[in-house]
């Protein structure tokens, strides 16, 4: 069943179409990564589905249902959940208080209750830290739990973010590159966390990446944009043999996978 | 250095670290509900007045250190809380109910002006709320049949359950009244700090963009964070009238906003400490000033001779001195402090090299 669906979507910046009429869909249980040069308009394609942009043309779907009618506050109520290209985490909060906002959808108690801090806010407390925690042991981020993120390396902040989407319990992960600046053995955990996150948590992921290791281990699918432009759609060798992906490439002085 | 063992989630919840900690908390509580044995009454007034500081100080930390929305417009909110509370008490509303439902009416106030004026960032943000704190006097003197024009409102003795109090008759009365709300105040705060509603306060101030991809309501927080702040301002303002005895459109005026800031910033910004010790400094400043121009003038012996403005202008290199050289405030150096000798000999000077300033929330995508 197809899980999130985007039709004829574009969208433009003044005179620059960022997405040009781009209509893909991830079905439920799917790996499905975004593939092309710079600039393409994948981060594009993210920002739509979290609706911090409206598309100009065309419509996205979560479960046959439009979103365009929601906030972006909204969208994670879904169970859509994302990670930034740029790492966007909250630099003077501690890991494990970075993560506990990641429920925030799950809050449940009102301003009152906290104020007092009710027996109900301390249940769910306990309940979200618990959550919590779960993925930490996932992510193995135990040592870094109590740290502030502004005093964390890069590769581990990379981590926090995923740790940070998978705490709001998503149907679906939007990933924004998140094998870029990690090493090889960091990419290597990345592989397999992607893999678990699919296979034992039962969780739908969107993808979008450049380091085609990465892409060809995981992705059941691959759709390739340039220029805001669908080029191909398919396996990941597919995709990478296909002309028009290899040519776009060629035309931007790269060569697929580089980056 | 101290390990604290954690066995269950709840050494994260509870509201303090671990027993020492605990108890030293409980010390200074002890001394606080001593201190009118221990001092006389003219420094338990000024104990007092600290003390009133210090809540509209923990309201404008919720907003600018833990929200990260400046505000240089408290000083209005505070006045809507001793207006109405000195209106109400007039009107025969017990002083039970006109003290808090004066800072509610804060907050109200809060959330409607913070709606359209919260859309803005940073130094938007401050002009914003600069032009609240300017355009306070002028409503006050226009609303005259509640406010008294500028001859101002005496605020009446305090009749609670049939006990008549008020701060020069019965002054530790009203210190223990300003301690309690203080002490409310405080356990509401740290409450929030440690549920959902804070943790987004916080994911505003760090990054507006991922706390709405988490789910946060963006102007919903914020208007919520300005509204709480505010019921702090107004209640803290409610005191001050009370404090004061009789208050016009001059106690309320940019100063007074300034002030608020200033104290915040010079306490550090992102600590409930900060606001505590902010108002101390803040509190004490004007007897401190006296205190050594006195001391001066006899040394010298000048008389006593009076510098205008030399208020402001201590205040001013205060506050300066405090940006350049400390950003985290006097909590900041007490951290530091602290861990220096927690972990002597090993401390390395770069060890807080992170800092950032809370003002910036001008950050998108
Ligand atoms: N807010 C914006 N305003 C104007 N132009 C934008 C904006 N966001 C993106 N663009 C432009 O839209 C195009 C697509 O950008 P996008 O960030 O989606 O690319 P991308 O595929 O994610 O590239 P990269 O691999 O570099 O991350 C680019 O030309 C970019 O400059
Ligand atoms: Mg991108």
């Amino acid at each position: 069943m197809s899980l999130l669906t985007l039709e004829n979507v574009t969208l433009r910046f003044g005179g620059l179409v960022a997405v040009n009429n781009v209509s893909f869909h991830v079905g439920e249980g799917e790996v499905f990564s975004l593939v092309g040069p710079n600039g393409a308009g994948k981060s594009t394609v993210f920002n739509l589905i979290s609706r911090f942009y409206d598309p100009a043309e065309g419509d996205i779907k979560f479960e046959d249902k439009s979103i365009l009618k929601m906030q972006s506050d909204q969208v994670p109520s879904l169970g859509i959940a994302r990670t930034f290209q740029n790492i966007e985490l909250f630099e003077q909060s501690t890991v494990l208080q970075n993560l506990l906002v990641g429920r925030h959808r799950h809050r449940k108690s009102g301003l009152l209750a906290e104020l007092f801090f009710a027996p109900k806010v301390r249940d769910e407390e306990r309940r979200h830290r618990a959550v919590v925690e779960e993925v930490i042991d996932f992510l193995e981020l135990q040592a870094y739990r109590d740290k502030y993120i502004a005093g964390l390396p890069y590769g581990v902040r990379k981590v926090v973010e995923l740790a940070r989407a998978l705490a709001t319990e998503p149907r679906i992960l939007l990933l924004d590159e998140p094998a870029s600046g990690l090493s090889v053995e960091e990419t290597q955990d990345m592989i397999f966390w992607v893999e678990d996150i699919k296979k034992q948590m039962g969780v739908t992921v969107l993808m979008v990446e450049h380091d085609m290791n990465l892409v060809a281990a995981v992705s059941d699918r691959v759709l390739a944009l340039a220029d805001g432009k669908e080029l191909a759609i398919g396996t990941s060798a597919e995709v990478q043999s296909h002309p028009a992906v290899i040519e776009a490439y060629l035309g931007t002085g790269g060569r697929i996978g580089d980056d | 250095m101290r390990f604290v063992f954690k066995r269950s989630y709840d050494a994260d919840i509870k509201l303090f670290k671990h027993r020492p900690q605990a108890l030293w908390y409980l010390a200074l509580l002890a001394v606080m509900l001593a201190l009118p044995w221990i001092i006389d009454e003219f420094f338990l007034g000024e104990a007092t007045n600290v003390l009133i500081w210090a809540i509209a100080g923990m309201g404008l930390m919720l907003l600018v250190g833990h929200s990260g929305q400046a505000s240089l417009g408290h000083a209005a909110f505070m006045a809507v809380g001793a207006y109405t509370n000195v209106n109400m008490m007039e009107s025969g509303i017990p002083f039970i109910l006109s003290l808090p439902l004066s800072g509610i009416i804060a907050g109200v106030v809060g959330v409607i002006v913070a709606l359209p004026v919260l859309r803005l960032h940073g130094i938007y943000l401050a002009i914003a709320t600069l032009a609240i704190s300017v355009l306070t006097e002028d409503f006050i003197v226009i609303l005259e049949p509640w406010t008294g024009g500028v001859i101002g409102l005496v605020a009446p003795p305090i009749d609670l359950f049939g006990y008549e109090m008020d701060r020069y008759g019965t002054p530790t009365a009203f210190y223990f009244l300003t301690l309690l709300v203080t002490l409310l105040v405080l356990f509401a705060y740290r409450n929030l700090l440690r549920a959902p509603l804070g943790r987004a306060f916080t994911a505003l101030r760090d990054s507006e963009i991922s706390a709405q991809a988490m789910g946060v309501n963006i102007m919903r927080t914020k208007a919520t964070a300005f509204g709480l702040s505010c019921v702090a301002a107004g209640l803290a303002g409610a005191l001050l009238g009370l404090f004061a005895g009789a208050f016009n459109h001059e106690t309320f005026n940019l100063v007074l906003s300034i002030q608020l800031l200033l104290m915040i910033v010079i306490g550090g910004l992102g600590s409930i400490h900060g606001a505590f010790f902010g108002a101390i400094v803040i509190g004490f400043l004007p007897q401190f000033i006296a205190i050594s121009r006195d001391g001066i003038s006899n040394l010298f012996g000048l008389g006593s001779v009076t510098i205008p403005g030399i208020e402001s202008g201590v205040f001013a290199v205060i506050l300066i001195s405090f940006i350049l050289f400390e950003p985290l405030g006097i909590y900041g150096r007490w951290v530091k402090i602290r861990t220096y000798f927690e972990l002597f000999p090993f401390y390395r000077k770069n060890m807080f090299k992170r800092q950032k300033s809370y003002l910036k929330t001008e950050r998108m995508r």
